[in-house]
């Protein structure tokens, strides 16, 4: 098998024979031979594994990426059920800034090659899942990247070594026993399992994995859908048509997108029924935990929803149940249904990854994610880093990390981490004299797509060298990690820095914000602090904060107390480039923190000012 | 501070004495500055024509404490007007009418000399205010009409037109603030205007004043009425009523409706700029002159005490300015440049005005001066003129608009300049002008394509370049690296960059007759016009690594200076004329028609390359506005010679004299031509308090010190002349007429404290997590408690950052102000 399997990839019958003669090599199950050895072993071609593996091959290093299906990005194979993807294909921003316009195309993954960019797959503003899958496979093929496909890596262990970068290899056993042996591991698989919750009657009801898509089959119905995200949504509004009535039942009330600024929210493209919902029509939304439920099938095979608490006393015999309408005849579910959908999303699959990696799930509110440090890299495990939708712990419900216009760049910084770590390649910078400091500071804030899509997660950092005559500009930090920067970057913070972070108001959103109020935008230079849309901000730092500072940050603050903050004021156009209302009050912030002046002069001036000063310009 | 002395200094003008004198019977500790004396040595005391206010109080009436503690506080201020005060102890069964009875003991009494002018009940002296406002209320009663009817205030108005000005006043009630400032502006002004005084709220209404709820003072134009039917003009003081602002409105009146000046705003200076208001210039020009002046002078009415008009003659101006602009705006804040405006009427004028007077009000505000200083002012010179010309078309189609598709063709197809800039970003638009310039200048004679990049669009293209600041110029040759520009953002040194860089330096020169030529300027004729020498290096053929190392020197210089390398086997030939030994360097100097050498044993291309540079400098150079930073780079003392027009032919001999000698080793000598560099009166200004006559030399110490010597005007500059006064200074027998201050590069204006804004909003202070912010807090606030009690009323001052210095400089803000307000009450 493993040998016709090599024939197969090597094609010329004269290497099978060497090949055959080469223990090493055979991929024989039954042996524990030596493992293939890799410095980076990526599992999953997902976005994620495909971008990670992209700076992985132009740094040159040693990799390789797992992927269990015959190609990549197979997940949109199957997903969204309904086949059309909710992130935004923005073919046309009126901007020729290739960089800017990044920040508003979600689909395409970072590259040096203007043919990969998501636009030339789709013109659809919301394109298909097929394109997607489409793209990914370009992506792979067109930058040769070493991907192995229908290799299911089954099971992950660790084994300790001195000689390992980390001090351990991560052994990698695929489906037919080949195992590797990896320096450090990138857990790219995303979201894998669907999320159930366990009730009594369970079983009766359908999943979003598997249920029909066909309008047809659900003519004339009353559906209950569990579930309130997008995926509950969009299979609502596929069968709002045809259905007697909806009803949508989760524990938590709806969060809109548009009002939390989360894109993970529901979003407006999805909410038909809340239109149908308030305008009278039958379908309805309800909040309950889901936990105390239970399902029973009466004998015409329908469905009613009564409470768990009820079960428990009584036999389990379908119409003997007692149901809540008993007792209270206006309960709200007390008709019965013809199907039971579920769609609760996707947990991380922990299931192939051993005890002794001690990767474990994340917090309260996170735990369909393993969890992970500011860096991305695994709390249990050095050289154990997670990227793509499962690092979405870091950023969960805050900012894009789980989606791929966010973790593009977030695998960029894990990428520049590695080399930095294990390779002495300091963070790229640039250097500049002082007086350029507001100038890359505003270049930054206007184009950088990174910075915006990872709001509050990734930043900019200025480090300022001694007596502030120069500085260097480094790009997307993560900031968290703030305190580690000398160590993940392996440059120095020794002079005081700036770091530059976008931000939305502090109370602006939430679930239940009305962000359409009056006066929700602030016009003024002075009241920039008081900015509600996304807008840069900009701290001052004398010394580089502890772990400590950055742990206990004041609350809502996203990095500890600085030593002098600036909001440039918000704008409705995004483009901070005023010279009073968004240059001139930043000159003034960065004068006042660096005491000195920042001015440009025509040379008319110099001569005035230096005969009559003593000092001349630096 | 202006006004304050001014007021002292006219104190004179009325020379009115008065004392005020007061009785009391016990000793009271809150009065204790008060001088107490018996009735009997009171009035032995008096002196004729001198104020005194008098307080006769007798012991057992305690209760006169309150009114005794104003008194006292009143002292001061009435001693300024020459008002002395005292109370007056009576002894029991004292026989003074003053002493009174019980019933009408509380009383003080106003004398001039020994008459008594009034007696005033206490309670009418309620505060210092009132105390004020009631003495020179009743010291002015000729200055001061008081009237009740509008008939009155006719009178009054036709019997002084043609004659005096009126400043007519309503005031709610006598003893307000607002009473004691017009009284106090009387005091000083009565003389010159007629002071007209009311409380009736009726007459007030009845001249057409809507808001009378407030005090009010008009001026009344009347000395220019010479027809009596007509009206007189009147003008509205804005501001509230406070002896300050009535000063200055006053001044203000008085000052000329309308200026003509034909010099550059920057450097005009009226008494509106001292009073804190700005100046308004009309532009005008010769051609419509009559309609300006009818237009300014409109203008100038409207703005009567808010601004200062000025009429600005542009055809004999030698500043260049926008052409289009019709209205110079300057601020009174001192280092804001001028604004440049385009105002189609003269409402846009006025409401320019008044929109920048609210920031004026603000300031003046003595005891609320917690706003700092207008932070949107543009102060930025370059920002701000881009803003300004940012409708200005520049005929960018001489250069060529670069994108990522066509670069790389643009520039591997032919030689290129590439500017690198940001639409954005002030100095790169400043600089796409000379730029633009620059392509004008080249336009049909050069094989170098001009184009440009804006980075703002193109940025990958830019990264690319290895640009990641702007703007950045770039040379695109053929087969060569790209060679970026380092010279000054203007068009002449682009220019000189560009045009140096059609040879390709250093030049390969193949005979001795060549080397001559190259020497000459024959060689490169229309390009020596752009490099100050021609640098030739002799080497025999076999110094292989001397020619190296000139021939990177000559690759690093190319652009600033030619550079050629002569090395056949004849070189012996050049080398015995010019008298040098190998390897050498020949330095040809076009100007002067000078040929230097200089060895070259073992000198590293580095040093070639300064001692290229430093011999291309002028040794007596006449300093311009590009050239100056070049010759500062020396950090020697300038001796600068000022001169209007061009350079006496004496002066310059006797200085290259000097030179030659080695006596001015220690110095860079220049001169500078007032014409071409008209900034150089400002420096002048700078120096020498009022303009010296012309030419004047100085030695100035930038690098040390700061000092400024200047060789005496009464002797002639001569050779001998100057050698002995050089001689002296340096013995330290000179002695300076000015140090200029050791200044800083510090933030022109402060930021603002949007951390100290945050923390407003939230009872609870985060600050306590970071120590070092709580240490800066603290010096805030130990700073702003310096200057008395006062600055614990004011607001917490939470619109702007203060760092370290700022809070220093502040603190030195404050109490300047403190020392102002001091002042005022003095």
């Amino acid at each position: 098998m493993g040998l016709s399997a090599a024939a197969l990839l090597w094609g010329l019958p004269g290497l099978l024979l060497t090949i055959a003669l080469h223990p090493a090599l055979s991929p024989c199950p039954a042996q524990a031979s030596v493992p293939a050895h890799r410095d980076y072993c990526v599992l999953g071609a997902g976005p994620a594994g495909l971008q990670m593996a992209y700076f992985l091959q132009r740094a040159g290093r040693d990799y390789a990426v797992f992927e269990r299906a015959p190609g990549p990005g197979s997940f949109f194979t199957r997903y969204p059920r309904h086949g059309k993807l909710i992130s935004i294909n923005k073919r046309y921003t009126g901007k020729a800034n290739a960089e800017f316009n990044l920040r508003h195309d979600w689909n395409s993954l970072l590259s040096h090659d203007p043919r990969l960019l998501f636009r030339h797959y789709s013109n659809a503003y919301f394109p298909d899942a097929g394109d997607m899958v489409r793209y990914l496979g370009d992506f792979a093929d067109r930058l040769g990247l070493h991907v192995l496909y229908n290799t299911t890596i089954a099971h992950v262990t660790l084994n300790k070594d001195q000689r390992a970068w980390n001090g351990h290899y991560f052994i990698l056993t695929d489906q037919k026993g080949q195992a590797y042996q990896c320096s450090v591991l990138l857990v790219a698989t995303g979201l894998s399992v669907p999320n159930q919750v366990d009730f009594p009657g369970s079983e009766y009801v359908d999943g979003y994995e598997s249920m029909s898509v066909d309008p047809k089959d659900f003519v004339g119905q009353n559906v209950l859908i569990l579930g309130r995200g997008n995926s509950a949504f969009e299979t609502a509004e596929n069968i709002l048509g045809v259905t007697n009535f909806i009803h949508m039942l989760s524990r938590s009330r709806v969060r809109l997108s548009w009002a939390t600024h989360y894109v993970g929210d529901l979003r407006a493209i999805n909410n038909g029924l809340l239109d149908t919902y308030q305008l009278k029509s039958l379908d309805g939304l309800l909040e309950s935990d889901l936990t105390d439920l239970a399902i029973v099938k009466d004998h015409e095979g329908k469905f009613h929803v009564t409470l768990k608490f009820f079960l428990e006393e009584g036999n389990r015999s379908a119409d003997a149940v007692p149901l809540p309408q008993d007792d209270n005849d206006n309960f709200a579910l007390r008709v019965a249904y013809d199907r039971v959908i579920r769609c609760l999303g996707w947990n991380f699959d922990f299931s192939i990854f051993s005890k002794s990696l001690r990767l474990s799930a994340g917090g309260e509110l996170s735990k369909k994610y393993p969890l992970v440090k500011a860096s991305y890299e695994s709390k249990g495990s050095r050289g154990l880093f997670v990227l793509g939708t499962a690092s979405h712990s870091v950023d969960y419900r805050k900012s894009a990390g789980g989606f791929i216009h966010g973790f593009r760049y977030t695998v960029r910084a894990v990428h520049r981490l590695l080399e930095q770590r294990h390779h002495g390649v300091t963070w790229p910078s640039t250097e500049h004299p002082i007086t350029q400091l507001a100038s890359a500071i505003i270049r930054r804030v206007n184009e950088a797509s990174g910075l915006y899509q990872m709001f509050s997660v990734l930043a900019d950092v200025v480090l300022l060298e001694e007596n502030a005559t120069a500085f260097e500009y480094l790009e997307e930090f993560p900031m968290q990690a703030l305190a580690q920067l000398e160590t993940i970057t392996g440059r120095r913070a020794r002079h005081g820095l700036f770091v530059i972070n976008m931000e939305y108001g502090r109370n602006f959103s939430g679930p239940d914000k009305d962000v359409f109020f009056h006066d929700r935008s602030v016009g003024h230079t002075e009241d920039a602090w008081l900015s509600n849309f996304l807008h840069p901000v900009i701290y001052y730092y004398r010394h580089l904060p502890t772990e400590q500072e950055v742990r206990f940050r004041p609350a809502g603050w996203p990095l500890p107390r600085p030593t002098a903050i600036h909001h440039i004021v918000e704008d409705f156009l995004t483009d901070w480039t005023a010279p009073v209302g968004h240059i001139l009050p930043l000159r003034r912030f960065l004068e006042n923190c660096l005491d000195t002046d920042l001015r440009s002069f025509y040379a008319g001036y110099p001569l005035l000012s230096s005969v009559q000063r003593t000092s001349v310009e630096q | 501070m202006q006004p304050q002395l001014m007021m002292s200094s006219s104190f004179s003008v009325l020379r009115v004495g008065i004392s005020f004198v007061m009785m009391c019977i016990f000793y009271m500790s809150a009065v204790d500055s008060l001088p107490e004396l018996s009735p009997q040595k009171f009035f032995s005391t008096l002196q004729p024509g001198k104020a005194t206010l008098a307080y006769f109080c007798q012991a057992d009436f305690p209760s006169t404490s309150v009114f005794l503690e104003e008194l006292n506080e009143a002292d001061k201020p009435l001693q300024d007007y020459g008002i002395s005060v005292t109370k007056v102890n009576c002894v029991t069964k004292e026989t003074s009418r003053y002493c009174g009875s019980e019933k009408n003991l509380m009383k003080a009494y106003l004398f001039r000399g020994h008459i008594l002018l009034r007696e005033f009940p206490t309670d009418t002296l309620f505060n210092v205010d009132a105390i004020v406002a009631h003495v020179l209320f009743a010291l002015l009663f000729n200055e001061v009409k008081y009237i009740t009817t509008l008939g009155d205030l006719q009178n009054t108005e036709n019997a002084l037109k043609g004659k005096a000005n009126i400043a007519f006043s309503y005031v709610r009630a006598i003893g307000t603030p607002e009473h004691r400032a017009v009284m106090e502006a009387a005091f000083v002004y009565g003389t010159t205007y007629q002071f007209v005084l009311t409380t009736e709220i009726a007459l007030l209404q009845s001249i057409g004043t809507e808001d009378i709820e407030y005090a009010h003072l008009y001026f009344f134009h009347c000395k220019p009425v010479l027809d009596l039917t007509q009206q007189c003009r009147r003008t509205l003081m804005e501001q509230s009523l406070t002896t300050l602002n009535i000063h200055r409105f006053i001044k203000t009146m008085e000052a000329p409706l309308l200026t003509e000046v034909a010099e550059d705003p920057q450097q005009v200076s009226t008494v509106h700029l001292q009073l804190g208001l700005p100046l308004v210039f009309i532009v005008s020009q010769q051609a419509t002159y009559e309609a300006d002046r009818t237009t300014a002078e409109w203008v100038a009415w409207r703005l009567l005490g808010k601004a200062g008009v000025l009429l600005l003659l542009r055809d004999s101006l030698e500043v260049d300015f926008p052409k289009n602009a019709n209205v110079v705006f300057k601020r009174a804040e001192e280092g804001v440049p001028v604004e440049f405006l385009v105002l189609s009427n003269i409402d846009l004028i006025v409401s320019r005005v008044e929109s920048n007077m609210h920031i004026e009000e603000m300031h003046e505000d003595e005891d609320n001066d917690i706003e700092g200083p207008d932070m949107d002012i543009q102060d930025d010179e370059v920002a701000e003129t881009v803003y300004r010309d940012r409708k200005r078309q520049l005929p960018l189609e001489l250069t060529v608009e670069l994108t990522e598709e066509t670069f790389n063709a643009t520039v591997t197809a032919s030689d290129s300049i590439v500017l690198f800039y940001a639409g954005w970003q002030a100095v790169s638009m400043a600089f796409l002008q000379s730029y633009i310039d620059v392509a004008i200048k080249l336009k049909g004679t050069s094989t170098m394509l001009l184009t440009r990049v804006n980075c703002a669009d193109w940025s990958h293209v830019c990264a690319k370049q290895n640009v990641t600041e702007f703007p950045v110029v770039k040379m695109y040759k053929e087969g060569e690296n790209p060679v970026s520009y380092a010279g000054m953002l203007g068009t002449e040194d682009l220019l000189k960059f560009i045009q140096l860089n059609r040879i390709s330096c250093p030049v390969n020169i193949t005979s001795v007759q060549e080397a001559e030529e190259y020497l000459s300027g024959k060689l490169h004729k229309d390009l020596v016009s752009y490099s100050s020498v021609s640098v030739l290096g002799l080497f025999s053929p076999t110094m292989t690594t001397a020619k190296e190392e000139f021939t990177e020197a000559g690759n690093y210089l190319k652009g600033c200076v030619i550079t050629g390398i002569y090395s056949e086997e004849d070189v012996l030939t050049l080398s015995n004329k010019y008298a040098v030994t190998l390897p050498a360097l020949l330095l040809a100097r076009h100007k002067e028609g000078k040929i230097e050498s200089i060895s070259l044993a073992n000198v590293h291309a580095q040093e070639i390359v300064q001692i290229i540079t430093n011999a291309s400098l002028e040794i007596f150079p006449e300093i311009t506005v590009e050239n100056l930073p070049t010759y500062l780079r020396l950090q020697k003392p300038l001796l600068i010679l000022f001169s209007d027009g061009s350079i006496n032919p004496q002066h310059k001999k006797a200085i290259l004299m000097l030179l030659k000698e080695k006596h001015l080793d220690s110095l860079t000598p220049c001169w500078l031509n007032l014409k071409n560099t008209p900034v150089g009166r400002g420096i002048l200004q700078a120096y020498f308090d009022t303009l010296p006559p012309l030419p004047l030399l100085a030695v100035v110490n930038l690098h040390s010190g700061g000092q400024v010597f200047a060789f005496p005007s009464d002797q002639a500059i001569t050779e001998r002349n100057l050698l002995l006064w050089l001689k002296k200074l340096e013995a330290g027998l000179e002695s300076h007429i000015k140090i200029l201050p050791a200044q800083k590069w510090k933030p022109p204006l402060p930021a603002y404290d949007f951390l100290s804004m945050m923390d407003a909003t939230t009872s609870q202070h985060p600050t306590r997590k970071v120590p070092e912010c709580i240490k800066e807090t603290d010096v805030k606030e130990n700073d702003k408690e310096q200057p008395e009690d006062k600055s614990a009323i004011r607001n917490e001052p939470t619109g702007t950052l203060r760092t370290k210095h700022w809070n220093r400089s502040n603190w030195f803000e404050e109490a300047k102000k403190q020392f102002r307000h001091d002042n005022k009450e003095l």
